[in-house]
């Protein structure tokens, strides 16, 4: 079973996080880099599976230098290899562009399951996925919060805003995970050690057969026109309960119609 | 005037709050069509012609629903040529759709938006409500997911053109089958992003039994319940509820967080609520930095309190 799994570095959300006055993109100097929370979901489950079934977990990252430190976590936590995507002529791809681009990835490295988490904290489009499923022609088998993989059989339960929906299919598929699919473990210090000598196989563009004029924010399908922080909440008021606060909140919504 | 297509959300035969809200928004930006995927319109036909859309598809074919996602997605490619936008509602699914269709009509995408002005530029509230940007499709037809409670409903009752459509599904299309819709958690209580008031707890409940005082509160508002990242990691309230970063983010004109710090994980679900009001036993939590009204106290003590003054008053 070959599984890659898709990881992207995101700005750390305790840190500010700016979109760049110049050209509106993501200012990834201003924040320290994480590996996107969701996407340790999705390492875990890749590696359970591995586990389970045997076969090789790859990683995925597009991203700049920076984001080794995301590939090396992944390693850490037991990825056996790591492919990083990185060249100046993708700064600044949107989703799809993005999807583009891992589909090229996908394709060269060779699955049977591509895994990513639901989505990243810093853009949240949740869409990634979707589109990766559309462009392989695979199987959608995302928002799981259970995977079940017997043969070349997939079972997954479907998280929805009422309960789940039991889905199957068959592989290769693209999986996306929620949180409480599982317990990201810790890298150990073994882990980490080992990680070190595991291969990280840097492309560029060109490398991957990516075509230039279709990456990068010049060709991008969308673009951010203007970007200003949202004002500010205006300072409310705040009292200490004197055996009353329940009463004075109820003033206050009466106040606001609300009851 | 363009066409604006609107997917209607809609499940166990009803019609999702957001889907109106698109409509009402359509028809700021051209002529609005709904499109209706699965069996079931005619009973809510009425309902959707209050909201004014010139024309209703109707791909009434059950196989449509029976797989994840990509079969709405080929509906909404035969009906895109020559609209001038197609809306979804920014919900999980929501999003999926709007990215897969992105992929087949080689358009751009925009998700998460708030606002739309006639001449398509999206207005986004980024980093947990931190950042308003503008955007705009400049490839392409432009799919833009509408975040729920953002636009303000306004009826227009009328009585739309009905067109039934029939897609031949693609087998790619029929990848993944949904063999069963198991529903877990389905009361009187209003959907969590669509819903106008939330109250909310978190660590400061302190267990899975006492979030009975949240949902005490909560039903005499009508409101519907949330939780912090810190009650649904350990287990006092189901995952679906959770509301922030890694969760849902809500919007009601009234969000009431009980117990809850206000740790950024928090803060980038619900800080664009229109009203905010806190209860916590730290005067230093974060929470009332972005409160219209906080009380510095007991929640066991205040929200009790809360709720029988506003029974009292209905």
């Amino acid at each position: 079973m070959n599984i890659v799994v898709c990881v992207k570095q995101v700005p750390d959300t305790e840190s500010p996080r700016k979109l760049k006055s110049d050209d509106n993109t993501l200012d990834r100097a201003a924040a320290d880099g994480v590996i996107n929370e969701l996407d340790e979901y999705a390492i875990e489950e890749a590696l359970l599976i591995k586990e389970a079934h045997g076969g090789e977990v790859t990683v995925l990252t597009m991203g700049p230098d920076k984001a080794t430190e995301s590939i090396r976590k992944a390693l850490a936590m037991g990825a056996d290899k790591a492919v990083h995507l990185v060249d100046d002529a993708l700064v600044g791809s949107d989703a799809l562009q993005t999807s583009y681009a891992l589909q090229q990835l996908v394709t060269r490295i060779g699955a049977d399951l591509v895994i990513l988490g639901s989505e990243s904290t810093d853009a949240r489009t949740g869409v990634m996925a979707a589109m990766l499923s559309e462009r392989l022609g695979w199987p959608q088998v995302t928002m799981a919060n259970k995977v079940e993989i017997n043969g070349t059989a997939i079972a997954a339960q479907r998280q929805t805003d009422t309960g789940f929906d039991k889905i199957e299919a068959s592989l290769p598929a693209v999986v996306s995970v929620v949180e409480k699919i599982n317990e990201p473990r810790y890298p150990s210090f073994k882990g980490i050690m080992a990680a070190k000598k595991k291969p990280v196989e840097s492309l560029s563009i060109a490398d991957a057969g990516i075509e230039a004029d279709k990456v990068g924010v010049a060709n991008a399908y969308s673009s951010v026109v203007d970007h200003a922080d949202a004002p500010a909440r205006a300072k409310g008021q705040i009292v200490t309960d004197e055996g009353d606060g329940g009463v004075k909140i109820a003033d206050f919504l009466a106040s606001k119609k609300f009851v | 005037m363009a066409e604006i297509l609107v997917l209607i959300d809609h499940a166990e035969g009803e019609v999702k709050k957001v889907s109106f809200e698109l409509l009402t928004l359509a028809r700021s930006l051209g002529e609005a069509s709904a499109v209706w995927i699965g069996p079931g319109y005619e009973a809510v036909a009425d309902k959707i012609a209050e909201y004014g859309p010139a024309k209703v598809y109707v791909a009434a074919d059950s196989e449509l629903t029976e797989y994840v996602v990509a079969p709405k997605v080929e509906v909404l490619q035969q009906l895109a040529a020559g609209a001038g936008a197609v809306l979804v509602a920014a919900t999980g699914e929501g999003k999926e759709i709007a990215g897969r269709l992105a992929v087949r009509l080689d358009s751009g995408v925009l998700t998460d938006v708030v606002g739309v002005t006639p001449d398509l530029v999206a207005e986004h509230s980024v980093f947990g409500g931190s950042v308003i940007a503008h955007a705009k499709v400049v490839k392409g037809t432009p799919v833009i997911a509408v975040r729920p409670n953002a636009i303000a409903l306004e009826a227009a009752p009328g009585s739309p053109a009905v067109e039934q459509v029939s897609v031949a599904l693609s087998d790619a299309a029929k990848g993944a089958k949904i063999t069963e819709r198991v529903v877990q958690e389905k009361g009187e209580r209003p959907d969590l992003t669509e819903a106008s008031i939330v109250v909310s707890g978190g660590r400061g409940v302190g267990g899975a039994e006492n979030f009975k005082v949240i949902e005490g509160l909560a039903d005499t508002l009508g409101a519907a319940v949330g939780a912090s990242r810190a009650a649904t990691d350990a287990g006092w309230y189901p995952h679906q509820f959770q509301v922030g970063q890694t969760g849902k983010t809500v919007s009601p004109q009234l969000y009431v967080a009980a117990g809850i710090s206000g740790a950024i994980q928090h803060r980038a679900g619900m800080q664009t609520s229109k009203t905010i009001v806190a209860v916590n036993k730290d005067p230093e939590a974060p929470i009332f930095e972005l409160v219209d009204f906080g009380v510095v106290g007991d929640l066991f003590q205040v929200v009790p309190q809360l709720t029988e003054e506003i029974t009292k008053r209905k």
